[in-house]
């Protein structure tokens, strides 16, 4: 199952990271995961929310450029070589994964990665045909 | 002091003799201007039919100005008083809104053209003995070739390296042992800024003399040029409109540049209302070419404000100085050399669908050298998420402008609604280039 992760442009300007998150913290959307791709010139602010739909709606009516991308919470063992095995499903089976990062918090004795696969759907069928268990959209919203 | 001359006889030719010969010049040009449909029907609504009507000075005033969007209107062969196989050149300047200025010469324009140049560098006390290295971009833009040809004719070994490669201007230096430069000042304090990286030390090189120009830059500016580099800098003026580099130059005395006035008559007109100044008065320079036949330009506004030396230089030529170019009556942008009208970029932003119409010009220094950055706001509806996308429109923007202004500026992406919205294209432009 596909999670919604939420994009957020940023111009490279002091302050600008600070007032998503004061303004999402101010209306009680918490932030589960999160990431920075940066370039020279701006930024994109990646993160998991636990209301998207509304932090979306609350970002774009405060002038932020914000927008919805699928991705994919796989459970990754936490011990040494869990990614690596992971990553090897991938490869084996043509998966490219355009980039990913980790939950802020653990999820039982697993961790939490964030997937943004160049095809979601196909990634998925790998992922379930290895029983490698993905986290639901209703489990973020729980965390 | 000696006083080196390359013409000295018309170079110090009195002024009622310069101006004789500026009179009979002036009427060879309208005569060749009026085989082009441009002048044809400009001179013939003020009553100028034949050279015949110009019987002195005071009819100069009835010929109306020329200004670039003239130029640009009369693209490509408006303005062309020759036949095609006359032309030996053809130069070319961008416009203002991506129409280009062209320029054609013919054989005996060049020659003027190049005699003019090898005045101008004789008067800075070169000679045949020199190794000039011309800095200064070939192609269409005049300042390579023009300095080029003088250079040649006054006997110097030429190096024809053009501009940019920093390392392999300063390796050219030492190997050849260049005493003359033709470069932007900001280049020349940049070339300076890398000696140390490479190894160097102004002494170790034999270099005497830079012409410099195509830029303005204070008095503050040469004597740190001369004093950096153990050099004497010279002062230059030039547009492709009157041939290129070489209207004006300094002489020995560094007291601002003669200019040629058997070649150009020269006026200094209040923008405002069109009338002439006083010497001495600024105000924008006006020009009219009396030495190219194959494209007569009659009282072009060059959009550049300076004035006129009223008292004579102490060496002798009795060619007016004009002031170093103090400002400019248009909003043209000058980065490193290079001209750039914010219309241009204007114009390329426009044609982007993913950026919305605000944008912002910024200009400031990195180093020595001029930094432009085009600020542009993304449209929120195109944007998914994606950095390379993002990445690739900014490279497309930097090279869409690339392609219309020459030089390649640094692209930002900002947010909707960030850059300040304002009126009128003045205050897009943000210069933070120190005045001094």
């Amino acid at each position: 199952m596909k999670i919604t992760q939420i994009s957020v442009f940023l111009e490279n300007r002091k302050g600008r990271l600070y007032d998503v998150c004061s303004l999402l913290g101010a209306h009680h959307v918490n932030i589960r995961a999160l990431t920075i791709a940066e370039t020279e010139s701006f930024g994109v602010l990646r993160m998991v929310v636990d209301k998207c739909d509304a932090a979306v709606k609350l970002l774009r009516e405060h002038g932020f450029v914000a927008n919805f991308t699928d991705v994919v919470a796989v459970e990754v063992p936490d011990t040494p070589g869990g990614l690596a095995a992971v990553l090897k499903v991938f490869a084996d089976n043509d998966v490219n994964v355009e980039y990913m990062y980790g939950f802020v918090e653990k999820h039982s004795d697993k961790a939490l990665l964030v997937f943004r696969f160049e095809d979601t759907d196909v990634a998925q069928q790998v992922l379930a045909k290895h029983s490698i268990s993905i986290v639901t959209k209703q489990e973020i919203e729980g965390l | 002091m000696d006083i080196p001359f390359w013409s000295k006889e018309i170079e110090t030719l009195d002024r009622a003799s310069l101006q004789a010969i500026q009179l009979e010049r002036l009427r060879d040009m309208v005569s060749w201007a009026l085989k082009t449909p441009f002048y044809n029907k400009k001179l013939s609504s003020v009553g100028i039919r034949s050279p015949e009507d110009i019987r002195g000075f005071r009819d100069l005033e009835r010929i109306p100005f020329t200004t670039k969007d003239d130029l640009r209107r009369s693209f490509p062969k408006g303005l062309l008083a020759v036949e095609m196989t006359e032309v030996v050149r053809i130069h070319s300047s961008s416009g203002t809104t991506g129409i280009p200025t062209v320029i054609y010469y013919t054989r005996d324009d060049v020659d003027r053209w190049t005699d003019l140049l090898a005045r101008s560098i004789v008067a800075t006390g070169a000679s045949a003995q020199d190794i000039f290295q011309n800095m200064m971009s070939y192609g269409l833009f005049t300042g390579g070739l023009g300095l080029h040809y003088g250079a040649e004719r006054v006997g110097m070994a030429v190096i024809p390296i053009g501009g940019g490669n920093t390392k392999r201007q300063i390796q050219t230096m030492k190997d050849f042992q260049t005493t003359i430069l033709h470069v932007t000042p900001s280049y020349l304090l940049h070339i300076h800024s890398q000696f140390e990286a490479e190894g160097v030390k102004a002494g170790d090189l034999a270099l005497r003399r830079a012409f410099i120009g195509a830029e303005p830059h204070s008095e503050n500016t040469r004597r740190k040029i001369d004093d950096l580099l153990h050099i004497q800098a010279f002062n230059s003026y030039g547009l492709s409109e009157l041939n290129g580099p070489g209207v004006a130059f300094e002489c020995v005395c560094r007291k601002d540049m003669h200019l040629w006035e058997d070649a150009y008559i020269v006026e200094i007109i209040d923008p405002t209302t069109g009338r002439n100044v006083e010497d001495g008065q600024e105000g924008e320079v006006v020009l009219t070419n009396l030495i190219r036949r194959a494209m007569p330009i009659l009282r072009y506004r060059t959009r550049d404000l300076a004035f006129l030396h009223p008292e004579p230089c102490e060496c002798g030529r009795t060619h007016r100085r004009l002031s170093r170019i103090l400002g400019r009556t248009d909003d043209m942008l000058i980065i490193n050399g290079v001209n750039v009208f914010p219309s241009q970029i204007e114009e390329k932003i426009m044609k982007v669908p993913e950026v919305a119409t605000n944008y912002q010009i910024h200009v400031d220094k990195k180093g020595a050298l001029d930094r432009l950055t085009v600020k542009v706001e993304i449209y929120p509806k195109l944007f998914l998420g994606d950095v390379a996308k993002l990445e690739a429109l900014r490279a497309r923007i930097r090279e869409e402008l690339r392609s219309s202004i020459v030089i390649s500026p640094n692209v930002e992406l900002h947010e909707p609604g960030s850059l300040p919205v304002s009126e009128g294209k003045a205050k897009r432009v943000v210069d933070e280039r120190p005045k001094d």
